[in-house]
């Protein structure tokens, strides 16, 4: 197998072996501490931009399949393993790991050493790195590593985006029979998409959401005009920032609307409220991030994929108050607002992967919509 | 409270009480009636805590009291461990067991194998470890199954449950808080498929081949059946199992409490699950307890790993050949050993060479024809991981690897791996980056020796000088998401190594390695407190042992934690990057004592007592010198180096004799011989166990009474911790001897002389440390058998019952510490006595004779206290498992030299009101001494009822049975497995029968007494 170069932008510089497709990629390194469900990390479309280290040593253990996709392509710009196995051992697996990033074009990197990878990162922060499997000389990667632009303040939603309107009809998934068929539709939804994950849909489908997947440019008034019960905004990759436009859309909505926004749809909900969003030293990328729920004092067990975080001091005045606080470090994990049916999380609670502690947001979520309506 | 003395939780320094009592409910309702506690937790005991606790709530007596079941409530442990309950909670909340259904009867059970059909597994109901569990083919073993069952249930009722054997086995351990939050700690999968009890399968953490999808819904299905069972607090352990095929999903059971499974994902996390478990017992929630690693995260969140752990069973087969190797649901071991890598195939390379079998590689390390292996692979037995190694070695394919053995192709794949890169090795030894993988990959360098024709040492020097050494990674709960503040550390051969050395003073402690028979707790025991004692010093204590079932891993022990296999290469990796002021290797049994000399060669210092001494108590002709030159006495004999110099001295100094290979624990291939054709059969096999060590044939002293003596030195000073009378006469392994202290009858003159004699042998060999000598006496004359500048077995019990914590004094002393203070300690009087008594495995190996001799055959101890010997005596029995009775029909047979000595103690027991039955000799001598006897067949006479019959129908009460030496014991074995299977009380010499009838008297007339260590140790003072 060719050797491979990872480059960081502060010149730390690790040797590895290639993984996947060969060539060069560059992209905000971090790094994610789940143990499995890695083919559902690659389809994630808020990793766009960056390239993921896994913290977990083997990876690929149980291949990929079909079914375990979030989006209709793997979307990291990078992948980095200790050990990509090259036996796939699964019922279900119809690929190696390696031959899939292969097919995809993605240009990973395995044998080195991820832990020291990720202590650096822990402790100097996430910052922008090349793989290259077709140089030989490492130096003019840190180089390009130091031109690179960044997350903060780019606009990577429109990568992902979806190009034109689009409804959702599959249900959520159960062993032996797949994506199983949704109870028939009870609510209107627009969802917004900003890299939205097919897991998202697949749970406001379960709720009995019928609901239309808009891209992320929509305006405000073509959400109003399709008179929906509910407006879901959603995950997605880079600054929140840096999509001024899907913002000014949402301030248009608050408090006309009930609405439920994940991870970058819980900033952009934020920013539209006039609050602040920065950027985390190395975010949360995993799937055991302790978050509690300060209405009721449970912690449930959550998946996590954020560089950026609201500053929930901010939109405190404006009538938000947090509901969710993460126990590691105390960020905000969630707000909602005083009066208007408006509500929020950091976090996934559609999982996929990670545990499904905080699946009960979706039926806040319908028994909001059922408020409005009822 | 426990009965174990050797384990550090009946340390007194540990709780405010510390009761050292028969784990009975009888017993622990005395406790609770003196002590009068608000609660009792249940779930860290084991299943002997759970059914203790389950007896005391059921008879009334914790409401008696008003005594609160906290962690898990009688309720809730009744859903989990009744069969039948579980089904049906399982069904309430839509989750699929195995079909089964319960049987009391072999009738009912045929009935349910006809719905489940065959294979079919049989489980006792409330069995600890699967013991009495099977699994039936055929009619007949169903029969024989089912029989075995009922009898091994304490409720005689047995599961018959359709087979699920192949399928993928996978366990996940659980906590949950009053506020019902509820976190995985770990998921584990078994390389073995289920079929295997998890105790003895290969297990590796974290779970390996699950997508996300499947591992959750194993989760979730984990925190449905911990709301659902109702265990409120604490962590819970649940198995499933999933077909390979489909993904089902089965819930195989739940334990209600820690597991042996916890405290290993305890060690693989660095998640501290029991402690945990006992701060959410009493009122904590998992966000409000800090994790001790991180320091500024909760314990509120699931371990994320960043490495693979492997665990590897221990089973001691070379013990009881007669056993059946066959790994079924019952389980087999008797410990295992834990290593961590940064993947699969280091870590189960690790594991292999942390075992301690001389095993180094994926191979058994002898041609095996095919047919041979697919049996080996079929079949689950121990030596199965290493012929899949051999079996791709012989160019087998991983599909019919797979179809033999049913083990998971990710798992093959990676032996398969590995294997194959023996051959690179072989190729290209010298080429660095090979070299590099290699060490990556787990190879040892003895492997890369083997493999290359060059010695251990010159691969050492060859990848130290291409810069391939170990770095060191830390196991942090977190894959390094936050900062680790304590260091427990693992090798591997990565780029980074994260935990460089300290500036302080600093001593590395060896581990003992995985449990064995002959070496158990008691070893992690004075390891522990030697780490203690260190930190007490100021001195940073650095511990390396590889055994996840210890005290000494746990990463709060020690001030730096390495889990680590204690072979040569792993330890002087530590060794050169700590330089530390030197090495103990005296705590931690053969294991580190094995590893002291070529540690010396190498330059390191050796705490305490040097490996010349060592060296010089184990060396047959040097010891000799220094006994003579102390003018004491030893048995007569001498060295052989073949069987004709053997029978030549056999022959000098007269039958019987005792055979044994030096430099061996646990008294490996001893045997008493008595007579030329044994000679020749043992001397073979005891050469064959220690080839590179002579044979020692010593007169073996009849009759004599054995003593054991723990001592303390300094260098100059000697003090004597203990004197410890055995109660079996000479013959039986002192590790599997009951043993009184102080003697209970010995004259104070020769207690005298046996301290005086241990103080000259510990200054002659210039002992700094702990020191055990054994001593026999006959007659008049005191001999020296045995030498040991060591810890011994019993430093724990002594320790306890004198309390002075011998290991941790003796730790100072080898750091230059005066003994001075220690000076009086031999002049107290106890004002109690205290009866060692060993512990058994025999009821796990159905086959095997349960009669004591000099090979060691115990896995663990209890302790007996008490204020005079026949109670204290008595306590040791029940701790031990013997239901002694206080009447019905005692069964007598004893050998013809032991027809005198019993004729006295059978009166006794007619007077007790006992009645008596005896086979035709033993009878005949009886009735000469005026005592009715019932007359029994014996065995094999051919007419019915025999005593088996009369033991099976419940009719005899206890069995003294001492077995004729030699080949005729074999004739009465079924007698003594007969009895251990119906747990009736046995005893097999009449020192043992002699001590029973004392205990059967105290139980007579007794009330039963308990009380603290802490009030025992407070008289001395």
């Amino acid at each position: 197998m060719k050797p491979a170069w990872l480059v960081l932008r502060d010149g730390r510089t690790f040797r590895g072996r290639s993984l996947g497709a060969v060539g060069e990629a560059s992209g905000e390194v971090i790094f994610n501490t789940a143990m499995q469900g890695y083919q559902e990390i690659l389809t994630d479309p808020s990793y766009r931009g960056q390239i993921v280290a896994m913290t977990y040593p083997m990876i690929g253990n149980y291949g990929v399949n079909e079914e375990d996709v979030e989006s209709r392509r793997p979307w990291v710009n990078g992948f980095i393993v200790k050990e990509a196995s090259p036996v796939a051992s699964n019922f279900r697996s119809g690929a190696s790991l390696d031959a899939y990033l292969a097919r995809h074009g993605i240009v990973g990197i395995q044998d080195i050493d991820t832990r020291a990878l990720t202590r650096h990162l822990r402790d100097r922060g996430a910052q922008d790195g090349i793989i290259s499997s077709v140089v030989t000389d490492p130096a003019p990667l840190l180089e390009r590593a130091r031109a690179l632009p960044g997350l903060v303040g780019r606009d990577l939603v429109a990568e992902v985006t979806a190009d034109a309107p689009y409804t959702w009809s599959e249900g959520g998934w159960e062993l032996s029979r797949g994506y199983v068929a949704p109870p028939p539709p009870r609510f209107k939804v627009v969802a917004y998409d900003c890299g939205i994950k097919f897991n998202i849909l697949r749970q406001l489908r379960t709720i009995g959401c019928d609901v239309t997947v808009v891209p992320a440019s929509t305006t405000t008034a073509d959400v109003l005009a399709a008179k929906p019960d509910g407006v879901f905004i959603s995950n997605g990759p880079g600054d929140p920032e840096g999509v001024p436009y899907l913002i000014d859309s949402v301030r248009g909505l608050l408090g006309r609307v009930p609405t439920f926004g994940i991870c970058l749809g819980h900033q952009i909900l934020g920013l539209a409220a006039g609050g602040r969003t920065y950027k985390l030293p190395f975010g949360h990328h995993g799937a055991n991030h302790p978050v509690k729920d300060l209405a009721t004092g449970k912690v449930e067990i959550t998946a996590q994929n954020h560089g950026f975080a609201v500053d929930p001091a901010s939109v405190s005045a404006r009538g938000w108050e947090p509901t969710h606080a993460n126990l590691n470090d105390g960020t905000c994990e969630g707000l909602r607002h005083r009066e208007w049916p408006v509500f929020s999380v950091q976090y996934h609670p559609e999982a996929s992967p990670g545990p499904h502690d905080a699946n009960y947001l979706f039926h806040r979520f319908a028994d909001l919509m059922s408020q409005k309506g009822g | 409270m426990n009965s174990n003395p050797a384990t550090i939780m009946t340390d007194p320094e540990l709780a405010d009480r510390t009761y050292i009592e028969p784990v009975t409910p009888e017993y622990v309702a005395k406790i609770i009636e003196r002590e009068r506690p608000q609660a009792l937790l249940p779930t860290l005991g084991g299943q002997t805590g759970l059914n203790i606790a389950v007896a005391l709530a059921e008879d009334g007596t914790l409401d008696r009291f008003g005594v609160e079941l906290i962690g898990a409530k009688l309720d809730a442990i009744r859903k989990a461990e009744d069969r039948a309950l579980f089904k049906q909670a399982m069904e309430r909340i839509g989750l699929a067991l195995p079909r089964s259904g319960h049987a009391r009867s072999l009738e009912e059970a045929r009935t349910i194998v006809s719905k489940v059909g065959y294979p079919a597994i049989i489980r006792p109901s409330f069995t600890l470890g699967g013991t009495g569990g099977s699994i039936a083919y055929n009619p007949d073993e169903l029969e024989s199954a089912v029989r075995w069952g009922l009898q091994t249930s304490p409720v005689g009722t047995v599961l018959v449950e359709e087979s699920v054997i192949g399928w993928k086995e996978f366990e996940l351990e659980v906590m949950r808080d009053l506020a019902d939050n509820v976190v995985i700690i770990c998921s584990i999968e078994n390389v073995d498929p289920m079929g295997v009890h998890t105790g003895d399968s290969v297990t590796v953490a974290p779970a390996q081949t699950l997508t996300d999808k499947e591992y959750q819904l194993m989760r979730d299905a984990a925190i449905a059946i911990i709301r659902e069972i109702g265990v409120e607090t604490g962590g819970s352990n649940i198995q499933f199992a999933v077909n390979p095929a489909d993904g089902r999903l089965v819930v195989i059971e739940m334990n209600p409490r820690v597991s042996r499974s916890s405290a290993l994902a305890s060690k693989a996390t660095g998640f501290p699950i029991a402690k945990i478990a006992t701060k959410l017992a009493v009122g904590y929630t998992l966000d409000e307890i800090r994790n001790d690693i991180t320091r500024e995260t909760p314990a509120s969140f699931e371990p994320a790993i960043d490495y693979c752990v492997v665990k590897f069973p221990r089973w001691a087969f070379e013990k009881f050949p007669e056993a059946d190797r066959t790994l079924t649901t019952q389980m087999k071991s008797v410990g295992e050993v834990m290593a961590i890598g940064r993947t699969f195939k280091e870590a189960l390379q690790k594991s292999i060479r942390s075992l301690e079998q001389d095993r180094w590689a994926l191979t058994l390390g002898r041609p095996l024809a095919d047919d041979e292996l697919r049996r080996l692979l079929s079949v689950p037995n121990p030596d199965r991981i290493f012929a899949i190694g051999d079996a791709y070695r012989a160019g087998f394919t991983t599909a019919e690897i797979q179809s033999l053995t049913r083990i998971d192709p990710w798992f093959l794949e990676n032996i398969r791996e590995v294997v194959e890169f023996e051959q690179q090795i072989v190729a290209a030894a010298d080429d660095p980056e090979v070299l590099r993988r290699a060490k990556q990959l787990g190879f040892a360098d003895r492997r890369i020796a083997e493999l290359t024709g060059a010695t251990e040492p010159a691969v050492r020097a060859a990848r130290l000088g291409h810069g391939i050494r170990a770095t060191f990674k830390t196991v942090d709960t977190c894959a390094a998401e936050f900062v680790a503040h304590t260091p427990y550390l693992y090798s591997t051969y990565e780029e980074e190594d994260e935990a460089p050395p300290t500036a302080r003073r600093k001593v590395i402690i060896l581990g003992s390695g995985p449990n064995r028979i002959g070496q158990g707790v008691e070893f992690d025991y004075c390891c522990v407190h030697a780490a203690f004692a260190l930190r007490d010093l100021g001195v940073e204590a650095i511990m390396v042992n590889c055994n996840p079932e210890t005290v000494s891993t746990d990463y709060d022990t020690s001030d730096r934690l390495y889990f680590e296999p204690l072979t040569l290469e792993d330890v002087l990796n530590i060794v050169e990057r700590e330089r530390p002021l030197g090495v103990v290797v005296q705590f931690g049994g053969q294991t580190p004592l094995k590893l002291a000399g070529p540690l010396r060669d190498a330059g390191v210092p050796i705490l305490g007592t040097t490996p010349d001494a060592i060296d010089r108590a184990e060396d047959r002709q040097r010891f000799n010198a220094l006994i003579a030159e102390l003018g004491l006495n030893q048995a007569a004999g001498a060295t052989a180096r073949s069987l004709s110099e053997a029978e030549t001295i056999a022959a000098s100094i007269g039958f019987p004799v005792l055979v044994r290979p030096s430099y061996v624990l646990g008294g490996r291939a001893m045997h008493i011989v008595h007579d030329d054709e044994d000679l020749r059969e043992f001397v073979a096999e005891a050469v064959r166990v220690s080839p590179e060590h002579p044979v020692l044939i010593d007169k073996f002293l009849e009759d004599a009474i054995e003593i054991d003596v723990d001592a303390v030195a300094d260098g100059e000073r000697v003090v004597v911790g203990g004197v410890m009378e055995h109660i079996e006469k000479a013959g039986v392994h002192s590790g599997d001897a009951a043993c009184a202290l102080p003697p209970y009858s010995l004259g104070e003159g020769q207690i005298r002389e046996l301290r005086a004699q241990t103080r000259a042998l510990a200054s002659a060999l210039d002992v700094v440390g702990l020191i055990n000598v054994q001593f026999a006496i006959r007659g008049e004359t005191i001999y020296v058998l045995e030498v040991n500048p060591r810890a011994s077995r019993t430093v724990p019990f002594v320790s306890k019952a004198i309390g002075l914590p011998l290991a941790k004094v003796a730790t100072a002393a080898m750091l230059g510490h005066s003994l001075a203070p220690y000076a009086r300690i031999e002049e107290r009087e106890l004002a109690h006595i205290a009866v060692k008594e060993s512990v058994f495995p025999f009821i796990k190996f159905p086959g095997v004779d349960v009669v004591l001799g000099p090979e060691m055959k115990s896995t663990g101890e209890v302790m007996g206290i008490d204020r005079d010997f026949r109670k204290a005596y008595l306590k040791s029995q029940v701790a031990a498992g013997e239901t002694l009775p206080t009447s019905g029909a005692v069964f007598i047979s004893v050998k013809n030299r032991d027809k005198r000595p019993v004729t006295t103690l059978a009166k006794r027991l007619s007077e007790m009101g006992f009645s008596l039955v005896a086979t035709a000799g033993t009878a005949r001598v009886l009735e000469r001494h005026g005592m009715s006897v019932e007359l029994i067949h014996k065995v094999g006479e051919g007419y019915r009822p025999n005593v088996i019959d009369l033991i099976k129908r419940g009719h005899i009460a206890l069995v003294f049975n001492t077995p004729e030496d030699g080949r005729a014991r074999k004739d009465s074995a079924i007698i003594r497995r007969t009895a251990v299977a119906q747990n009736v009380a046995y005893y097999t010499t009449v020192d043992g029968i002699q001590a029973a009838i004392g205990a059967i008297e105290a139980l007579l007339k007794g009330e039963l007494r308990v009380q603290s260590l802490q009030e025992y140790h407070a008289d001395l003072r």
